[in-house]
């Protein structure tokens, strides 16, 4: 398993098009995808889920990935974090 | 008829209409739990239901990338995703498995997730409860194979207590006379939305108004004034034919002269081109029959956000712009923003004379970093059209050699990355200060076009606050001061082989057109209303008379 973590630097956090963003980004890889903040956990391709774990810019997130292209998933993913987020 | 009342909001497109009353209520479809006894089946209605909302959905964000731009459409493509989303169809499917019928499974997940966001304690995400309603009525409507806007079957004025996003873009645009909404603001989806369609609305007109209509009232809409009148009496009726009736006979004139020239009775033409408020006026200005973009303000880009639009945001804004104008020149000022007209993220200092201040190209030439990644976003967007780039505020030669100094420093860095750009940018300043106009002789041969921004050269060469009503009198805008500020930068420019533009207030004055015209202007820059009324002033005249 890989993971991340990640501070929220963008000033509207996983709202409703970051998050589908991230629905979109999180599809294109077999690994399972897991964001984690303050215990609550959600998969990455859930649209609802990443909304109602309301992250804001200047929370921090982990990201866990797990599967066969993590070392790839783990890499892009954390660029699309600091890209986007 | 005594019933006449009166209400006001905010109008956001200047426009008049009267008509019939459609009352686009919202649909809070009733729904009954009955059991079913093939379960099978009833999953199989659930997803033949969703696949129509989302190929529904699809084309209603297909249209809207095309008449307003993907910025606002993005939010049918979050509709979709919603309606894919995992959780969302794992409660339906935990309630259908129970036996339950569809309708109900939907109606039950849609209360749980709204309630799920509505309990959230962020206004942005508490408002996305909207969202889940939204998709899942459009759901329910499909599993009863019910359209939605439904009974909207002759030109009507539609009034609603607020719009959603796909109820707008699914009524019919030929039966929309104008939209009237109890709550709203002038940036909902309905207000740009009338824009790109030409009707009037008025936004934000009270509850008051919606509990005094009832089916088959009669309203008469202002939207410049944001007026309304519900049960107009003879008199007001009146008054409104009359503006309806000479506001269609204008604008079939005016039509005809789309695809025209702009030129004079005795042969001189001129271009008449648009200027473009931010991204969401890009599809008004490509359809008003101007010969390119004069000026495409940028700031709205910065104005809009709660930080710096990044590099690729901005790319994106100029491409999209440079492609829809297929070819034609498209002027780019680059960011004007000063203490009265900026972004709590820039941290301005409070000024006591904003006008007079740190703006504009003053901020840029402080800030470079700001600067350059706005000149990189245009350099890489170039190679999709025509593209002039134009420094506002300019007062010296040394604030243009920097602005050019920094242009080159950034096709440099291109380079060196191999990024493509195209060599044929031309670049320009804004005659807006009166030093700039006195010194054109110098400022000409370093650019290769002028705009003259009529607004600030007024009110700095009267010394007169634009904003201040009790000056009215001596801001007088064709002042003999400006009139040969502008001809000297005319000449000037011509000496060096450019051109020069007007792209202010004053390019509208028809009065003055004949003399722009005479003095040699190459280029009247406008809100793309009055294209086609400035063209038809242009070949009113004959200079040689």
């Amino acid at each position: 398993m890989k993971s991340f973590v990640y501070t929220i630097t963008d000033e509207v956090g996983i709202h409703a098009r970051p998050a589908g963003l991230l629905v979109k980004k999180a599809n294109e890889y077999d690994s399972e995808i897991i964001i984690e903040k303050n215990g609550k956990i959600c998969d990455a391709t859930r649209l609802i889920g990443l909304m109602s774990l309301a992250v804001k810019q200047g929370d921090t997130v982990t990201v866990k990935i797990e599967g066969a292209d993590e070392e790839a998933a783990a890499l892009e993913m954390e660029q699309f974090f600091k890209e986007n987020l | 008829m005594s019933d006449m009342k009166e209400f006001h909001g905010r109008g956001v497109y200047d426009a008049a209409a009267v008509g019939k009353v459609f009352l686009l209520k919202h649909k809070k479809t009733q729904v009954r739990r009955t059991h079913v006894d093939d379960i099978k089946r009833e999953i199989k209605r659930f997803e033949q239901a969703k696949a129509l909302s989302i190929s529904q959905l699809d084309e209603i964000y297909k249209r809207t990338i095309e008449e307003v731009g993907s910025e606002d459409a993005g939010i049918f493509e979050i509709h979709m995703m919603l309606l894919d989303d995992e959780d969302y169809n794992e409660y339906i499917s935990d309630v259908l498995s129970k036996g339950f019928n569809a309708e109900y499974a939907v109606a039950l997940a849609s209360d749980y997730f709204c309630e799920l966001f509505a309990a959230m304690d962020d206004d942005y995400m508490s408002e996305r409860s909207a969202d889940i309603k939204d998709v899942s009525e459009r759901v329910i409507a499909n599993l009863k194979g019910a359209a939605q806007g439904e009974g909207l079957n002759e030109p009507s004025i539609v009034c609603a207590d607020d719009l959603s996003p796909s109820e707008t873009a699914e009524l019919d645009r030929e039966m929309v006379l104008a939209f009237v909404t109890a709550h709203g603001s002038v940036n909902s989806h309905t207000a740009i939305l009338a824009r790109s369609m030409n009707v009037p609305a008025i936004v934000g007109v009270g509850d008051a108004f919606l509990s005094s209509l009832s089916n088959g009232s009669i309203c008469a809409v202002d939207g410049g004034s944001g007026d309304v009148i519900v049960n107009p009496d003879e008199g007001t009726l009146e008054k409104f034919n009359q503006r309806l009736s000479a506001d269609k006979q204008e604008l079939i004139r005016l039509d005809e002269l789309r695809g025209k020239e702009n030129i004079t009775l005795d042969g001189r033409s001129i271009e008449i081109c648009v200027n473009v408020n931010g991204e969401s006026e890009i599809g008004a200005a490509a359809e008003c029959d101007a010969s390119g973009v004069g000026l495409f303000r940028s700031e709205f880009l910065y104005l809009e956000g709660e930080s710096y639009p990044s590099e690729d945001r901005q790319f994106d804004a100029y491409k999209r712009v440079l492609e829809s104008m297929n070819g034609k020149r498209v002027v780019i000022r680059t960011l004007d923003i000063g203490a009265d007209k900026s972004a709590d993220y820039f941290e301005l200092k409070k000024e006591e004379n904003p006008a007079l201040g740190l703006r504009a190209i003053r901020i840029c030439l402080t800030r470079p970093e700001i600067f350059k990644t706005q000149i990189r976003a245009l350099y890489r967007a170039s190679i999709y059209g025509r593209l002039a780039i134009m420094f506002p505020m300019i007062s010296s030669v040394s604030e243009v050699e920097q602005a050019l100094a920094l242009c080159s420093e950034v096709k440099q860095e291109l380079d060196e990355c191999g990024v493509a750009y195209s060599k044929d940018v031309e670049i320009g300043i804004m005659i807006e200060t009166p030093a700039a106009a006195v010194i054109s002789d110098r400022l000409a041969t370093m650019v290769d076009f002028f705009s003259v921004g009529t607004n600030d050269l007024t009110q700095y060469t009267l010394a007169c606050d634009r904003q201040n009503p009790q000056l009215e009198q001596f801001c007088d805008t064709h002042h003999e001061a400006i009139i040969r500020l502008i001809e000297y930068s005319c000449q000037n420019i011509h000496d060096n082989g450019g051109w020069i533009g007007i792209c202010g207030e004053l390019a509208t004055d028809l009065s003055l057109t004949e003399a722009f015209l005479k003095m040699g202007i190459d280029e009247l820059s406008v809100s793309p209303p009055f294209v086609l009324r400035l063209r038809k002033r242009v070949r009113s005249l004959n200079l040689s008379r």
